[in-house]
């Protein structure tokens, strides 16, 4: 694959995300834009995928635990061809493929079912080992939510893959500061996230989650450790790039119309 | 015959699986000694997963293991598997359509002197809510390995209840068993006693001797899966006696019993009665005091047969 201007990708991917949810009317606009540079890069340069060949055995996995972003996912799989453009428009509607949260068996390109929050992070893990135990190349990569990290079993699962040495699971927080009741801080508040993962023995990474390049080289970074998994944290904007929602506690799940989603597309240029 | 610790033929199937097939995985959550996989884990190392006190945690790992390709075998205590761990087996698993074979040990009054706090009366009628979910519980040593084995072939989600402990053998070396089909143990022209588990379907024998004795024909079937129910059986049986009697070592309420009426309510409403736990909370004591309290036994087996024979 021809190395992508990974910029203009997360713009694309912004765009056809807000379409996305914009014709349906509703949707969890926040906290999908707000992992969009890093689908942009995972999927435009990091990750190894074939969208011709999407079960290829030795590509690399994504399990998307915060799975109520499926949206911003499926614009990017859309984009990379995994399946047409024209499915983005049948979101959330009876029969689609495209459902809320992420579905393995109905949206092809997801490798994972999630919803419940937590969940996805122990299949991530139990996945990595497997694909360890095989000595299978490749890397597992998982995203969790700073809401979803309220879950225990995120820790349970945290403790399992530093126990085993889990190192081709690399894992994102997408720390945008805001869940459905307001800000983590004021709702349950994670404290010091960094020494949280630390100390469950995870290599723990703090970057700007917008600046790519800096994402980048700490996914880099990431694939230079041994033994131990790896947590990046990322500080992100919920809502990031549209100007009706972004940096808004209410854009978790919020009703806005094609008209404005337009409007918002226009504005990223 | 010398009863068998059903621990020690789950772990034992477990070894013979993993010789002829390298998908088959272990994984436990702080029981390994408990259910003596550790000599699972002795002869494949790496293929047995202790993830700790976690079992939510536990499903969810065998789930990701399914989807890199495994077979997890994967148990804890079933008030944990069923109660604990349900919306990760019920999501993660079978939602997802993944491959997890998951284990409730102590079922029911087996539990014993771990208590109420540990006595799943509920596990099946939780997992009967599960979409696909083939739901089993072995009577015997013999019909355990034969089973198993059938799950483990079986791709997709299975639940099975084991009592860990001594259980004496009710069928022979080489007898056959199919899961999702009912074992006649008898015929029976009277009444029918379809009966689950290791102590029902032992009671449910005893029950055959007492009944036979006062010239009442009891047929006994050992309904070891619940889900799918083996409809076919339950029918003919149904309209042959005209009266059913189901027997479990869990609630009547969403287990056997209930899924014995559901179907005959449908297709031939038949008097039935139901040994089981009748809406109560577990509680501690010795096994053979709780089948005492709870009537898990063959002579009310019997009482609920002649029950329904008084009605003609």
């Amino acid at each position: 694959m021809a190395t992508r201007n990974i910029a203009e990708f997360a713009k694309e991917i912004r765009k056809q995300t807000l379409y996305t949810i914009g014709n349906l009317g509703v949707g969890h606009i926040g906290g999908a834009l707000s992992i969009v540079d890093l689908l942009a890069l995972l999927y435009g340069k990091v990750m190894k995928v074939d969208p011709a060949n999407p079960l290829w055995e030795e590509r690399d996995m994504l399990v998307l635990s915060k799975g109520h972003a499926g949206p911003a996912l499926y614009a990017t799989l859309a984009l990379m061809g995994f399946f047409p453009m024209e499915e983005l428009s049948t979101l959330n509607k009876g029969g689609t493929n495209l459902p809320s949260h992420c579905d393995r068996n109905r949206t092809v390109g997801i490798d994972m079912t999630t919803g419940s929050l937590g969940q996805g992070f122990s299949a991530a893990c139990g996945l990595a080992y497997a694909r360890q135990l095989d000595e299978k190349p490749g890397y597992v990569y998982a995203i969790i939510g700073d809401g979803e990290s309220q879950e225990g079993q995120v820790w349970e699962a945290a403790m399992f893959a530093s126990h085993y040495q889990l190192d081709h699971l690399i894992a994102f927080t997408d720390y945008n500061k805001m869940q459905i009741d307001g800000k983590t801080d004021d709702i349950m508040d994670l404290g010091d996230i960094e020494g949280k993962w630390k100390s469950f023995g995870w290599h723990t990474q703090r970057v700007d989650g917008h600046d790519v390049d800096a994402l980048e080289a700490a996914i880099v970074a990431a694939k230079g450790v041994s033994g131990t998994p790896s947590m990046i944290i990322l500080d992100t904007i919920k809502g990031k790039g549209a100007f009706f929602c972004e940096g808004q506690v209410g854009s978790h799940s919020m009703a806005f119309d094609l008209a404005k989603a337009h409007e918002a597309m226009e504005r990223l240029g | 015959m010398a009863a068998r610790e059903m621990r020690s033929i789950y772990v034992e199937t477990l070894i013979e699986l993993g010789e002829s097939d390298e998908r088959i995985m272990v994984v436990e959550a702080d029981l390994m000694k408990a259910h003596g996989t550790t000599s699972f884990s002795d002869r494949f190392p790496g293929r047995a997963v202790d993830v700790g006190v976690a079992e939510a945690n536990m499903v969810g790992v065998s789930s990701g293991l399914s989807l890199g390709g495994k077979i997890p075998f994967a148990a804890t205590f079933g008030c944990f598997a069923s109660r604990r761990a349900f919306d990760q087996f019920f999501l993660s698993a079978n939602y997802a359509k993944l491959n997890v074979k998951l284990v409730g040990t102590d079922p029911g009054i087996t539990a014993a002197f771990n208590g109420g706090t540990h006595m799943p009366f509920e596990d099946v009628g939780l997992m009967r809510m599960i979409p696909n979910l083939t739901i089993f519980e072995p009577a015997d040593p013999v019909s355990l390995k034969a089973l198993m084995k059938q799950s483990a072939a079986l791709w997709g989600c299975t639940y099975m209840r084991l009592p860990r402990k001594g259980v004496e053998p009710i069928y022979q070396e080489g007898d056959t068993f199919t899961l999702g089909k009912g074992k006649v143990i008898f015929d029976g022209d009277d009444v029918t006693i379809i009966a689950m588990g290791a102590v029902l379907v032992a009671e449910a024998i005893k029950a055959h001797g007492i009944l036979a004795q006062e010239g009442i024909s009891a047929a006994v079937i050992d309904m070891h899966t619940v889900k799918p129910l083996d409809e076919e059986l339950v029918l003919h049986h149904a309209r042959k006696s005209g009266a059913v009697v189901t027997a479990e070592n869990h609630q009547v309420a969403g287990g056997l019993g209930a899924a014995v009426a559901n179907y005959l309510g449908r297709a031939c409403p038949t008097p039935m009665r139901m040994v089981g736990i009748q809406d109560e909370f577990g509680q501690v004591g010795t096994q053979a005091w709780l089948q005492e309290y709870y009537r898990l036994t063959a002579d009310e087996i019997v009482a609920k047969a002649k029950e329904l024979l008084a009605r003609r």
